[in-house]
């Protein structure tokens, strides 16, 4: 079954304003944890917002847990998590876990059970009490991935999450992404820059190129699961690391030429 | 966990050091004054300068003279001045509390439906600006000779008035800060469905809070004048602007009356600063970089 279903989703910005993206057509099943690369500018971010029905396509339909996106996110079908952690911070972390279960008008005590739960998943029992600013950037977007999960939603949509982060921080945040994962059987969406973080976590990388954004490539990951830190020294790993590099060249190749066309035009 | 859990007791005792630091800090500040009053006062004196004005002990007295009228009979037999200063401060500061409730309470509202109705803040915004460059002598009998024709006691006009000049700071920074939010942090309620006034309870109006806080402190010290500028034209005879006129009337032959009036204003308005400060160290609880 699908969870995602992109027909030809395309994106403009303003009246006769820029093309963000093009004829897009994605489809990601249950349980995949598919990673959109591409420069900056090629509409990763706008993607992911168009199936959370952050922003409406132009064109195209999005489809969410077999629905329309609007319904699926009235329904809080999917979870998001920021390049910033976006914790409120007169709220307690405790507090912020609880903000969707508040909104979702769970009672108190299943509240208070599942942010329990939550903060054992990303390794913070203890800080429930604390204000957001009192933790580093690595704990706060753990705080925000426990946040985006405290309600089981089917999807998560994650968007650079660990772009902020130091690399060592980044490689144990993937490393405890991937358990989440796998705990919680959810299906992932993930915007990345990193090549290497996109394969070593995906099941599939989307590559996109800009200009207008369209999606150049798709390549399946076939690494054996569950990733280890191991993975990132298997050949295999090295292999795929340089297709998806090839992969964004060609795209961004077909940009140049894009422009050279417009150019002469 | 563990470096959270050391950190505490350190910030006990940091917390007590910094208390110590300000309140030799506030002696240092008030000796500094004092030492320029005194000392501005002794050179002008000697020099006999008198731009820009004559300094003499009606115009300048000693601080010692002022603090010592304090502590004198207020008239021949009477009760201390400073027990008479305090009633009307008490009296004064019911009127401005009073005041400063109202004013706050109706600029928030304001500031709210202001900056949820654009089209609204458009048309009605110079208005409310406008609403305070219209003198508040002028506004202030008016005021009370309308409330007291419809039987509002007097002192109720004069919170009016400390309304007046009470919410137009609140209303301002009520509209600056329930726009503050980020984007991103809109967008998560936006992922959560939330409708408009949960997005208003749980986003806007929190964030909006050290804003208000901000405006919370100038309005404060406003609602005080503002009583004191009440009590004026509304010979109301009880309170700190009461005091004002009486001893200004003795300003020539004993100054000391009117400046130790001005101290216990002063006071009055400080009293009531702290107090917010108090009430936001309590209510506001964000990163100290997003504190307004």
């Amino acid at each position: 079954m699908s969870v995602v279903e992109i027909k030809n989703v395309s994106k403009q910005f303003g009246r006769g304003g820029t093309t963000a993206l093009q004829g897009i057509d994605l489809e990601i099943e249950a349980g995949e944890l598919v990673s959109l690369i591409g420069p900056s500018g090629c509409g990763k971010s706008t993607l992911l917002r168009i199936i959370g029905d952050l922003i409406e396509p132009s064109a195209g339909d999005v489809v969410v847990n077999g629905k329309p996106a609007r319904r699926a996110r009235i329904d809080r079908d999917y979870g998001i998590v920021f390049q910033d952690p976006v914790l409120y911070d007169w709220r307690t972390v405790g507090k912020n876990i609880a903000l969707p279960l508040e909104m979702a008008r769970w009672p108190r005590q299943k509240r208070v059970a599942r942010v329990k739960e939550m903060l054992a998943l990303v390794e913070l029992t203890g800080f429930e009490g604390h204000h957001p600013w009192q933790l580093s950037g690595g704990m706060q977007q753990r705080v925000s991935i426990a946040r985006a999960l405290s309600f089981d939603p089917a999807l998560l949509l994650m968007d650079e999450p660990f772009g902020a982060l130091d690399e060592m921080t980044r490689e144990r945040l993937n490393m405890e992404l991937l358990q989440i994962w796998e705990q919680s059987g959810s299906t992932i969406v993930f915007v990345t820059h990193s090549i290497a973080e996109a394969v070593f976590l995906s099941t599939r990388v989307v590559v996109m190129s800009s200009r207008p954004g369209r999606i150049s490539n798709v390549v399946p990951i076939d690494l054996p699961q569950p990733r280890t830190a191991s993975t990132r020294e298997e050949p295999r790993f090295f292999e795929l690391v340089t297709q998806v590099r090839e992969a964004l060249h060609l795209g961004s190749d077909l940009d140049r030429q894009a422009q050279t066309q417009e150019a002469t035009a | 966990m563990s470096a959270i859990a050391i950190e505490q007791p350190r910030g006990r005792t940091l917390a007590v050091r910094q208390g110590i630091g300000r309140g030799v800090l506030l002696l240092l500040v008030l000796a500094a004054l004092w030492g320029l009053w005194e000392g501005y006062r002794a050179l002008w004196i000697h020099e006999r300068w008198t731009w820009p004005f004559v300094v003499d002990n009606t115009t300048m007295p000693h601080l010692h003279d002022i603090v010592h009228a304090l502590f004198q009979p207020a008239r021949f037999q009477g009760p201390l001045l400073i027990s008479v200063l305090l009633k009307a401060a008490a009296f004064t500061a019911k009127e401005a509390a009073v005041g400063f409730a109202m004013g706050a309470a109706a600029g928030f509202a304001l500031g709210v439906v202001l900056a949820h109705f654009r089209i609204l803040q458009r048309g009605l915004l110079p208005y409310v600006v406008a609403s305070q460059t219209v003198p508040i002598l002028v506004v202030a009998p008016m005021v009370v000779i309308y409330l007291g024709s419809k039987g509002v006691p007097g002192w109720f006009s004069v919170s009016v008035i400390a309304a007046y000049l009470t919410f137009f700071p609140v209303t301002i920074n009520t509209i600056r800060g329930m726009h503050s939010a980020d984007r991103r942090a809109h967008e998560l309620m936006r992922s959560y469905a939330a409708g408009g006034w949960r997005v208003l309870w749980k986003l806007r109006f929190p964030s909006a809070l050290p804003f208000i806080f901000a405006a919370l402190k100038v309005s404060a010290t406003a609602s005080i004048v503002g009583a004191v500028i009440g009590e004026l034209p509304s010979s109301i005879q009880d309170g700190l602007g009461g005091q004002i006129l009486n001893y200004s009337q003795y300003y020539t032959t004993q100054p000391t009356g009117l400046w130790a009036t001005n101290v216990i204003a002063a006071l009055l308005g400080i009293s009531f600063f702290l107090a917010v400060m108090i009430a936001e160290k309590v209510v506001v609880r964000r990163a100290p970089e997003n504190l307004a």
